[in-house]
């Protein structure tokens, strides 16, 4: 009983933690994508040590490629595996090339439902399934809800309508040529597509969450000469990447430096010590951190609890405030409470959220972790979410390309019924995020907007 | 009185369903009863006097690709052919002919009178012999019982049919003919669902109180298409012209101050009218802001005077009628000769039915027509073929066969009817069909015809025809992939004229061909040897025009092709399927979808919902594996 043959492939692992993440791919064509992956031949039930290419043979990670052959695998058909770093960039980097392969997403549970069908799973693990189906789809259908809130969804629903006004012209004017109806001249629904393609793009770029997990955040630490700012970096990193010392001005130079937190990537930047400087070498620091300053999504204010108990950035920083263009991604962080014999917290009344902690005992930095996702919007990745993001970017991609093509079907071969077929076929994509739009709502829409029939 | 012959199939109505299932029947070699209550108007055209059309010419086409009457009546009665998109591209031109409904009926009357194993009979059916859950037969008004192992119900708008002008309103199943009452308060004992529908008629017109020089004439295409793919045009009678005029403010206000009398408007009509063929009057209460909507003018036919003013359908009152034609330009001498009419009628919800057209309830009962909602003859006839094909396959013991979505306009038409029911007489339009591309009116022979042959309803004149045509195509294409054509030869010089940038190296015909600047014709004329049969180089053409939106349907229809072959068992209980949320179970248990695409199909089932139950009939089937090694 074997019900699919077309590809399918998740991320098998729960995103934004652990060192290794696994893509799974199941299905007729998983053997073709890992010869695309690898670059060679994979071997069945051999783990093979590689870089993984993209479709357009760019390297995209190195891991471990297994493939095993069907019926010995655990959905019982052509399965391969690629076993990467963890990052949710990098897995949804892989993802993507296996969609851009011909696979499509899996739909939750969709894997084990296939190894039941495969007869790989008995009957009493398969009685869990139908739980499984029911509540991942569930979770799944939350989360695709709530990245659907608000703007995102406005968006989504007047792209709708705009691709759906475009239809009601183009099929009207093939189901009704006798009809005495304004339909569109072709250089007025070439208006609309191009307006279409604008607002997908618009709709693409700004997907919100999708932009804070693929781009990352930047944060810019900031603070007077021998705060604690490096070593603050070096506790949010894990890593010695800054140079610390008692001496002040040591740091020189921008330092960058990209951590994970849960699946949001933050690109910090230690600036130079903000002092004025006769030193020609450390002037050329102070600038750069200036430029990186005002691109910030976020700053990290560091003091000295110790050296200025009383810090508030109104007084003792105006210089500092007076250069920002604005003044709402302040964060202030009091260094240094092992000297002070404080304890870590965050305060949230004051003028500018502060953390009080100590870098060099990493005392109160998980603390300063947890703001910073909060602060930034970031929730915490569930299972599901992320994927019903990549869902939602995928259609979006899916339904730009069909516009795009019966765009150039209108213009190069004044084909009205190829550019109908790609935009069903955009329509189609769409729906996977807005739910079906049947033929008969489409003859709705014509029949309420047209007098139409003898 | 039991009639001594035994029949395969029995038909009831003479109507283009009833016409076209006992034709089809008959085909098949099943001896066959054609049941009329009325002999004189088999194939009669009860509407507008026109056959094709967008979406309806795909079925005429389909109808004639398994050698339904449909198509070579229209050629030997059309006065008028036209082909509407012609500057669009192939997938969506559609052939429309006015026919002569004097020579129409005579068509389909000689074919049904000269077709092998058919008798017809001229009684109204009053009953059904229903034994256990089958149907054996059919009991007439005079008594008379007809014995058979399937029985196709046919019976258009004369079940209950009721007929409105104005405020007036007596039964009737068509303007001067009596309803089915008997036949229709049998049926609405049996358990099907039934509703009501609502159909109407223009007020017919004398052409000698006509005007015609201040309309705008609308001729025929030339050259004349043809509807058949056996059809000429030498078999056309000969052809005229047909006209166009509209309605102006003046009508509407008169037509306005007849709302307070019209059935629709005051409730008298309960049915639901078709939203695509609206009378007049609902056109100007729902767009109120048109100041003037178009009138086709059809001629009835050559020796006839009665005009068809198609788009002023109407059930106001006669004084209304008279008052508004007269305000029209061109008609304002015009005398009716017969008023226009609503009828409202009896049908059977279509989701009682299965896809190959036999209800759930009785076995051997096939619905086909107007009865389950449908308008149009082309929609009638085409499940007239195929309820009359099956009803014979089940009477000689064969399997019965439906086609798919992605096969035929009546495939589409049958899942959507099955599936989604209807709410509104039904009425097929291209964009019904998402294998648009590949539902072509130059292409349903190609679909259809050798399964016909294999289901035995395709004739032997037809099958050579098709074969012909089908060994010519294929020869064509091996040439144009195989003949090439150099950069800078003569040859490349006669078609750089075309194209946007010379031709720099070598191309097959076939390359060339796929560029929208080039046709068949240009490439024909490159080399002596092409194909002079212009069906097959519009095959050519179309086929490798479209060939990449064409594999891409193809990728899809494959895809589905695993859930349409997975078939959901009669008896399936959704109710012990965990995790089907109770309107996803309620629709899937009104519905029973066959297969697993066709619950896919019903609107609201969810992805999620098809994996459920897919997961919970594996998991049956292996309970029913263990039990069956138990007992054994």
């Amino acid at each position: 009983m074997d019900y699919h043959s077309d590809t399918i492939a998740a991320i098998a692992t729960a995103t934004g933690r652990g060192g290794v993440g696994i893509v799974r791919i199941s299905g007729e064509k998983a053997a073709t994508i890992a010869q695309s992956f690898l670059q060679q031949s994979p071997t069945p039930r051999q783990a093979l040590y590689s870089t993984f290419f993209d479709e357009n043979g760019q390297a995209i990670d190195q891991g471990i490629g297994l493939y095993f052959k069907a019926p010995h695998s655990f959905t019982g058909e052509d399965v391969f595996e690629l076993q990467a770093h963890g990052g949710p960039v990098v897995l949804d980097m892989l993802l993507n090339a296996c969609l851009a392969h011909g696979a499509r997403l899996a739909e939750p549970g969709e894997f084990t439902q296939r190894a039941f069908l495969n007869d790989k799973i008995d009957l009493v693990q398969a009685e869990a399934i139908a739980d499984l189906i029911d509540s991942n789809s569930e979770a799944a259908a939350r989360s695709a809800l709530r990245s659907l809130h608000g703007d995102f969804s406005k968006r989504i629903t007047s792209l709708t309508d705009e691709l759906i006004k475009i239809r009601m012209f183009v099929e009207a004017a093939i189901d009704f040529p006798e009809e005495e109806i304004d339909f569109l001249a072709d250089s007025q629904v070439l208006q609309q597509l191009d307006d279409l393609i604008l607002s997908l793009k618009g709709v693409l770029s700004s997907a919100n969450q999708g932009a804070l997990l693929t781009e990352g955040v930047r944060v810019v630490i900031a603070g007077r000469p021998n705060a604690g700012k490096s070593s603050l970096l070096n506790a949010l990193a894990g890593t010695d990447s800054a140079i610390v010392t008692d001496i002040e001005g040591t740091t020189r130079d921008v330092l960058k430096e990209q951590i994970n937190l849960d699946g949001l990537p933050l690109h910090i930047i230690d600036t130079a010590g903000l002092r004025d400087s006769s030193d020609k070498v450390e002037q050329i620091g102070i600038e750069r951190a200036w430029a990186e300053i005002n691109q910030a999504d976020l700053i990290l204010l560091v003091f000295d609890g110790k050296k200025e108990p009383n810090f508030d950035p109104k007084n003792d920083w105006n210089d500092f405030l007076a250069r920002l263009d604005r003044q709402d991604h302040i964060f202030l962080v009091q260094n240094k409470i092992d000297q002070t014999s404080e304890s870590s917290e965050f305060v949230s009344d004051g003028a500018y959220p502060l953390i009080r902690l100590s870098a060099k005992l990493n005392n109160g930095v998980d603390l300063l972790k947890q703001e910073l996702k909060s602060f930034v919007g970031f929730k915490q990745v569930e299972e599901g979410t992320f994927t019903a993001r990549r869902r939602h970017l995928n259609a979006l991609d899916t339904a730009l390309t069909h516009v795009r093509l019966g765009r150039d079907q209108l213009v190069v071969a004044n084909a009205g019924e190829l550019l109908a077929e790609d935009l069903r076929l955009a329509q189609e994509a769409l729906s996977t995020i807005t739910g079906r739009f049947s033929p008969d709502d489409l003859l709705g829409e014509i029949f309420g907007s047209f007098c139409i029939g003898k | 009185m039991e009639y001594s012959k035994l029949y395969d199939v029995i038909v009831i109505g003479g109507g283009h369903a009833g016409t076209e299932a006992a034709l089809a029947s008959a085909r098949t070699g099943a001896q066959t009863l054609l049941l009329t209550h009325n002999i004189e108007t088999l194939g009669q055209m009860s509407c507008n006097p026109a056959i094709g059309g967008i979406g309806k010419s795909h079925l005429v086409k389909e109808i004639d690709a398994l050698d339904g009457a449909m198509a070579k009546a229209t050629d030997l009665a059309g006065i008028q052919f036209r082909v509407l998109n012609s500057r669009k591209g192939p997938a969506v031109r559609a052939t429309r002919a006015q026919a002569d409904r004097i020579l129409y009926k005579a068509a389909i009357r000689d074919i049904l009178e000269n077709q092998p194993n058919l008798d017809i009979f001229q009684q109204a059916a009053d009953d059904l012999v229903v034994e256990g859950d089958s149907v054996k037969g059919v009991i007439t008004n005079m008594g008379l019982t007809f014995r058979a192992e399937s029985v196709v119900l046919t019976t258009g708008t004369f079940l209950g049919g009721v007929i409105h002008v104005g405020l007036e309103n007596h039964s009737g199943g068509r303007a001067g003919d009596p309803p089915s009452i008997a036949l229709a308060n049998r049926l609405r004992e049996l358990p099907f669902r039934v509703g009501r529908l609502k159909t109407g008629t223009p007020p017919r017109i004398d052409a000698r109180s006509v005007d015609f020089s201040v309309m705008q004439r609308q001729p025929g295409d030339s050259p004349t298409p043809v509807m058949s793919y056996m059809g000429n045009v030498a078999q056309h009678p000969r052809q005229i012209e047909c006209f166009i005029t509209h309605t102006n403010e003046r009508t509407h206000d008169i037509i306005r101050s007849g709302f307070d009398r019209s059935p629709m408007f005051t409730g008298v009509i309960e049915g639901t009218g078709p939203r695509y063929c609206p009378s007049i009057e609902d056109k100007i209460n729902r767009f109120a802001d048109k100041d003037s909507h178009q009138i086709f003018v059809e001629p009835e036919g050559l020796t006839t005077h009665e005009l068809y003013p198609n788009g002023i359908s109407t059930s106001l009152p006669f004084d209304i009628q008279l008052a508004a034609v007269r305000s029209i330009a061109g008609f304002e001498n015009a005398h009716i000769t017969r008023p226009g009419y609503a009828i409202e009628y009896d049908y059977f919800n279509p989701q009682d039915l299965k896809h190959t057209l036999e209800t759930r309830f009785i076995d051997g009962l096939y619905f086909a027509g107007q009865i389950n909602g449908t308008t149009g003859y082309e929609e009638a006839g085409a499940q007239g073929l195929l309820a009359g094909l099956n009803a014979a396959l089940r009477a000689n013991g064969k399997e019965q066969w439906y086609p798919r979505r992605d096969e035929a306009y009546i495939g589409v038409l049958v899942d959507d009817l099955i599936t989604l029911g209807t709410s509104e007489p039904y009425r097929m339009f291209t964009s019904r069909a998402e294998y648009r591309l590949l539902l072509r009116e130059d292409n349903a022979d190609l679909r259809l015809t050798e399964i016909g042959r294999n289901l035995g309803v395709v004739g032997d004149e037809r099958w050579s025809f098709f074969q012909e045509k089908t060994e010519a195509i294929a020869k064509e294409q091996a040439r144009i992939k195989s003949t090439w054509v150099q950069a800078n030869s003569e040859q490349a010089n006669k078609l750089n004229d075309l194209l946007p940038n010379p031709i720099s190296r070598e191309y097959s015909l076939e390359e060339l061909l796929r560029r929208p600047e080039i046709g068949y014709k240009n490439i024909s004329e490159l080399d002596p040897e092409h194909v002079t049969r212009e069906d097959v180089a519009e095959q050519i053409e179309v086929q490798t025009k479209y060939a990449g939106y064409i594999s891409r349907q193809q990728d899809e229809i494959d895809k589905l092709r695993k859930n349409e072959n997975t078939v959901i068992p009669d008896d399936f209980d959704y109710e012990q399927v965990s995790g089907l949320s109770n309107e996803v179970k309620q629709k899937l248990m009104t519905q029973k979808p066959t297969t697993i695409a066709q619950a896919s199909r019903i609107p609201g089932v969810t992805p999620a919902a098809i994996s459920l139950v897919l997961v919970f009939m594996k998991k049956a089937s292996m309970k029913r594996a263990i039990s069956v090694k138990e007992t054994n």
